[in-house]
């Protein structure tokens, strides 16, 4: 197959937030390297139905976004996974990266649904609209609003309780200025 | 019949956190919230591209079968 260069290059300029979406999904490097491999297959066998000019970012997202469901899904019936078992254990599965001050950030974000935590990482954290993160997902752009609300608010909701001791007002903005200042 | 506004209840709070002092610790804690999803974020993007991916982007752009009838240019090493 012979790729153009210039979707070559936008492909892979994309790999690096495709990663970091896929692990906000999965909560697992090792799997979101595995889903972003497949995305880059699909998207090439599919290349065609590209159409250039168009967001190679929002593309890429979507294709990653729908082999997650599907593969979520499908495992999930394999299983059988009456109670929920197996959602529980991805979600419990240990984190394999990140530095220890977003651990507990990480933890808050698992207990969001999943549909509201995907909102929340596509307009909070790869930068799309909300017409984007509408597309991507496949529903209204009132919808992901309302996602990325309900998301905020319980994540606001899960910090400060959870938190409350050591997560005052100083403590945000000491750990904010000592990040920027390392 | 129109819709009738309920009059007597005021805009349903669920189990938000009540109270209007708290609403400047819950900016603070959404601007928190803002910072924390974009530094996990970039803190995989700076990872930049693994090598694996490199490299099956090459392997799949390059034509897998040989070019049966190409005249071989010399492969061997010259210079």
């Amino acid at each position: 197959m012979k790729l153009d260069p210039q979707l070559r290059d936008q492909i892979l300029a994309a790999v690096p937030s495709l990663r970091a979406f896929g692990i906000s999904l999965s909560g697992n490097v090792d799997r979101a390297d595995d889903l972003v491999q497949e995305t880059l297959l699909r998207a090439l066998a599919n290349i065609h139905s590209f159409q250039p000019g168009t967001n190679m970012n929002a593309w890429l997202f979507t294709i990653l976004r729908n082999l997650f469901r599907s593969e979520y899904r499908k495992r999930k019936r394999e299983v059988e996974d009456a109670d929920g078992s197996y959602a529980e254990s991805l979600k419990s599965q240990p984190d394999q990266l990140g530095k220890v001050e977003f651990q507990e950030f990480r933890t808050a974000l698992k207990q969001l649904p999943d549909e509201q935590r995907e909102a929340l990482i596509l307009v909070g954290a790869s930068g799309f609209s909300y017409e984007e993160a509408a597309d991507i997902c496949g529903c209204a752009v009132g919808t992901i609003k309302s996602r990325v609300n309900r998301a905020r608010t319980r994540l606001a909701k899960l910090m400060h309780v959870e938190n409350l001791d050591d997560f005052g007002p100083d403590k945000a903005t000491r750990a904010i200025l000592a990040g920027n200042d390392r | 019949m129109k819709d009738n506004k309920p009059v007597k209840s005021p805009p349903m709070q669920t189990d938000a956190t009540p109270g209007k002092h708290n609403s400047g610790l819950n900016r603070e804690i959404q601007a928190k919230i803002g910072q924390q999803l974009r530094a996990m974020f970039d803190e995989v993007v700076q990872e930049g591209v693994p090598d694996r991916f490199t490299e099956l982007l090459r392997q799949l752009d390059t034509p897998v079968e040989k070019p049966a009838s190409d005249n071989t240019k010399d492969e061997g090493r010259s210079g």
